[in-house]
């Protein structure tokens, strides 16, 4: 039967399916049997259990030339979108009970083209983290090395797809969440341009940054899920109503897209700095391009340095607000200690949140406050104006961006976690993008002297991930 | 009220939009239904919800912004406002804070010394309702979240108020616009209309203001009148007493009639407010401004001079009559049939509005229809029946409100204006009542009432009271 390496994506793994050589079944029960064999990565809070029954269903679609254009493509989703009636937990103790009452429109639209869901994947609480140690069901192991993390905060999905686990894998991305565990476990992972995809369903973290897109393990197939997941919602008044291309990769007749190297990148003012490997595997990848006759420009970014502190103060805001619903009072986790009002609030938020949550919960309850809104809030609303400015300044020079998509390579468990800012430094090269809005993509450029996977971030304009999908394309064939 | 002083009052009042839809989503505003029936995952706050603005809220309130005079601005925003109740299932309200859609408008009152006054309103803004919390003594709290998410409009006035009177017709006039437009209906009882005063006193002729307090929960017009009286009664006492006033929020209680401090703990908010990630800028286009403007209906004021200068009606009936839109409908209609203007005034503010009080019934279920209160008048201003039997048609219209022709033709009410016809009946009634007669040629001229009684009664009230008057006034003299 299929080894799950024997197809490198998914229209390679229709044709097998197509012409009998495989079963979906048989796909599915590997997969299962997988998880089983890689508990210790602990990527999945949870693997459904009808799970054989989707794929025999959709096996029967396929046979039949009815299947949509999913069919068959076995799928994990990051615990903080919600699938009706299924459990949706974020990762918390105060959601540790909750069962979805509605499914998000990205998942939905996944349902619609035959993807077969296997479970709902661990990350750090509410998305918060960038080690995946900050889970209420325990940390997830990178794959490469189980000592390291797997980064955050869609740890479990990067593990999921990294580990063959599962074909792909919805994530989701505020501030690097996608692409800094892609990076650190070695896959593709695309955080789309903010209201390219519904964010309807996706339990919100930071709503003016939040995305959803996919880990793959080719660029087809990221295109592929984006060619389902895109698109205006009427449920989401951010999305954008802008046509949606077909993503098809044909990168025969695709112009030569002029590269920009931010410099504040490449050697950043940031205490800890860059790898030093890191640095030569992306210089690497530039004087390839080089040699392949690519125009590279050396561009500025220069207010890169406020990224963090800005990033840090609207996130916070916008996520002490979005999670004050959890209160124990309509659904959720709801303290049996109290025995008033004010005591349920506090001693259910007390007990259900951990303490990345709540540092951040007071971090945004303080910006927003009377006296400090205008120092913080406000001001840090004008810093975000000025990094806006400062891609779209750069984007009339060139058309990609290249960078790293990491500062460092996994790291070890419990190393940061006792720091958080040297963890927040972790996503300096990737909250940028979420600031401006535009979509980033890592794409995985070989392993360090340690074996552990190197990233390489490219971004581009928004709503232009045809040009970063076609630009990874056509940096793979020239490898 | 110690004539040292004067009251600086400010008005926030709520209006619930009559929209069929909640503002953020798809469910239903109906009134009575079943608890927690007309929800959604997205007015109940479950995770991952968004919300979605329900384009009639923002019609609604632009055309209460241009009937109240305001700057509608081209963009506002949607704002968090943020504080934690189990009827707000996010814990933060959607309101708007900094660029709300309207402001800087005003209203015209209409003092009772016949002076007008203009009363500034800061800003009109959209917002969504809570729920409601039942607190019952077999459980704890419970919850209904069918009004969460109900359309709101917050409409702030300027300080500009200065007496319990003012803030009572300044409210009646807010209600008045608000049914005009037909976006709210007003009914203060049931909460879709509601209503919080910022209260401060100052000597007269000071320029500064003294320091407020906030009283909420009036609901009803009168009561807001009396929160206020009792309010500025307590503030001016205590300043007598050189005493302090603290800035806090009291409570009505219409039962004793006293305003009660809130406890500190529930007042004591920072509401963090900051704009909706979540809502896009709502842009006002020309166009649909435009189209708005276009469903704007005449207004009160415009109304009422409308009235006074066409129909020649006095003020105070033209006040009347355009109370409401319906009762100014039914008046106009009306005039369809009959252009008798002052006759038509004077029938709906004596007969049809005495009815309407009495039986507490809306002018649109009055049993009359205006066609056919314009025929009766019609029916006596061509002398066909009497003031007297129209009165007794109008009974019977009543009832039936069948045609007032066809009553008079089946009843055989027409009036008798044939003179001779009357004629010989005053001669029957003199030669039957010789001694009145007498009497009335010795002088006694208060018997010529019973003679035209005795007339009317013959006639069975059918006699054109004119010709009576003048055939026996011919006969009795010609007796001298
Ligand atoms: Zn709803």
């Amino acid at each position: 039967m299929l080894k799950l390496t024997q197809y490198r994506n998914h229209s390679e793994k229709i044709e097998l399916i197509k012409s009998g050589k495989i079963s979906l079944r048989k796909n599915v029960e590997e997969f299962l049997h997988e998880i089983e064999d890689k508990k210790e990565l602990n990527a999945f809070n949870f693997v459904f259990d009808d799970v054989l029954l989707q794929a025999d269903k959709v096996e029967e679609k396929i046979k039949k030339g009815s299947a949509g254009k999913l069919g068959g493509m076995v799928i994990s989703i990051k615990d903080v979108l919600s699938i009706k009636s299924r459990p949706m937990t974020c990762s918390s103790k105060i959601l540790k009970n909750y069962e979805a009452v509605y499914t998000a429109t990205a998942v939905q639209k996944l349902l619609d083209e035959d993807a077969i869901i296997i479970g709902k994947t661990n990350c750090d609480e509410f998305a918060m983290g960038s080690s995946n140690e900050n889970s209420a069901f325990g940390i997830v192991r990178n794959p490469h090395d189980t000592e390291r993390v797997p980064g955050g905060s869609s740890g479990g999905s990067a593990v999921s797809v990294a580990a063959d686990l599962c074909d792909a894998s919805l994530g989701t991305d505020t501030g690097g969440s996608i692409r800094q565990p892609a990076a650190f476990c070695g896959v593709y992972g695309l955080k789309p341009t903010y209201g390219r995809v519904s964010r309807y369903g996706l339990t919100a973290f930071a709503s003016s940054f939040d995305t959803i897109g996919p880990f793959a393990k080719s660029i087809e197939d990221i295109a592929l899920i984006m060619s389902v997941i895109s698109g205006k919602d009427p449920k989401d008044s951010t999305s954008h109503d802008i046509e949606v291309p077909a993503f098809t990769l044909n990168v025969d007749n695709v112009e030569k897209y002029r590269v920009g190297i931010p410099k504040e990148y490449l050697n950043p003012s940031s205490e800890g700095g860059l790898d030093q490997e890191i640095k030569e595997a992306i210089e690497n990848q530039i004087d390839l391009l080089k040699e392949n006759g690519y125009e590279i420009k050396e561009i500025s970014l220069p207010h890169t340095e406020y990224a963090i502190a800005t990033y840090y103060i609207l996130t916070t805001a916008e996520a002490s607000s979005n999670l004050s619903r959890y209160d124990g009072a309509h659904y959720g986790y709801r303290s049996d200690k109290a025995n008033n009002l004010f005591d349920m609030y506090t001693e259910s938020r007390t007990e259900g949140f951990g303490k990345e949550v709540k540092r951040r919960i007071m971090l945004g309850t303080y910006v927003l406050s009377a006296g400090y809104y205008d120092a913080y809030y406000r001001k840090a609303q004008k810093v975000r104006r000025l990094l806006k400015e400062d891609f779209d300044k750069a984007f009339q020079q060139v058309d990609i961006m290249l960078t790293p998509t990491t500062p460092t390579v996994a790291f070890k468990i419990g190393e940061k976690s006792a720091d958080p800012l040297q963890m927040y430094l972790s996503d300096i090269f990737t909250t940028p993008a979420n600031l401006a809005g535009i979509p980033g993509i890592n794409i995985p450029v070989g392993k360090n002297s340690e074996g552990l996977p190197i990233g390489l971030q490219l971004m581009a304009n928004h709503f232009e991930e045809l040009k970063l999908l076609r630009f990874a394309k056509k940096l793979e064939t020239i490898q | 009220m110690n004539e040292k002083y004067e009251a600086v009052i400010g008005l926030e009042v709520h209006a619930q939009l009559l929209t069929d839809t909640k503002i953020f989503c798809g469910c239903s505003t109906k009134f009575g239904s079943a608890p927690n029936t007309n929800v959604c995952p997205v007015c109940l706050g479950q995770p991952g919800v968004l919300p979605v603005l329900n384009k009639k809220v923002v019609e609604y309130t632009v055309l209460m912004g241009l009937a109240t005079n305001c700057t509608v601005n081209r963009k506002s925003i949607f704002a968090r406002k943020h504080y934690f109740y189990p009827d707000l299932p996010k814990n933060y309200q959607i309101s708007q804070y900094e660029e709300p859609i309207c402001e800087y408008g005003h209203i015209t009152i209409d003092l009772k010394d016949g002076t007008k006054k203009k009363i500034g309103i800061t800003r009109i803004h959209m917002e969504e309702d809570a729920g409601k919390s039942i607190h019952d003594q077999d459980f704890d709290t419970l919850i209904d979240l069918n009004r969460t998410g109900t359309p709101l409009m917050e409409i702030v006035s300027e300080p500009d108020i200065r007496t319990p009177e003012e803030a009572y017709l300044y409210l009646t006039k807010l209600k008045q616009i608000l049914t005009y437009l037909g976006i709210c209906d007003g009914n203060m009882e049931e909460g879709s209309l509601r209503c919080d005063a910022n209260i401060s006193v100052r000597l007269k002729g000071e320029t500064k203001f003294g320091t407020k307090t906030e009283v909420k929960n009036m609901n009803s017009f009168r009561n807001v009148e009396r929160a206020l009286a009792f309010e500025i009664e307590r503030q001016i006492d205590l300043l007598e007493d050189g005493k302090e006033i603290i800035q806090q929020t009291l409570l009505w209680d219409a039962d004793s009639n006293v305003a009660q401090p809130m406890r500190s703990k529930e007042e004591a908010h920072d509401y963090r407010y900051f704009p909706d990630p979540d809502l896009m800028p709502v842009v006002i286009e020309d166009k649909m401004l435009d189209e708005i403007k276009k469903q704007m209906p005449e207004l009160p004021d415009a109304k009422k001079n409308r009235f006074i200068e066409k129909f020649a009606l006095p003020s105070y009936d033209a006040e009347i009559l355009t109370s409401s839109r319906e009762l100014a409908d039914y008046y106009e209609k009306i005039l369809t049939v009959t252009s008798d203007y002052k006759s038509a005034s004077n029938w709906v503010m004596t007969e049809v509005l005495k009815v309407v009080n009495e039986e507490k019934i809306d002018i649109t279920d009055f049993p009359v229809s205006p066609e056919n209160l314009g025929k009766l008048i019609e029916l006596i201003n061509n002398k066909t029946i009497s003031g007297k039997i129209a009165k007794d048609v109008f009974t019977e219209m009543l009832k039936s409100n069948r045609d007032p022709e066809t009553i008079v033709k089946e009843k055989n009410l027409v009036q008798i204006t044939d003179s001779s016809e009357i004629e010989s009946i005053v001669e029957k009634i003199l030669s039957n009542n010789q001694k009145q007669v007498e009497e009335f040629l010795s002088g006694k001229e208060k018997v010529l009432g019973f003679l035209v009684g005795q007339i009317m009664r013959e006639t069975k009230g059918k006699a054109n009271p004119q010709i009576v008057n003048d055939i026996l006034r011919d006969k009795l003299s010609s007796l001298k």
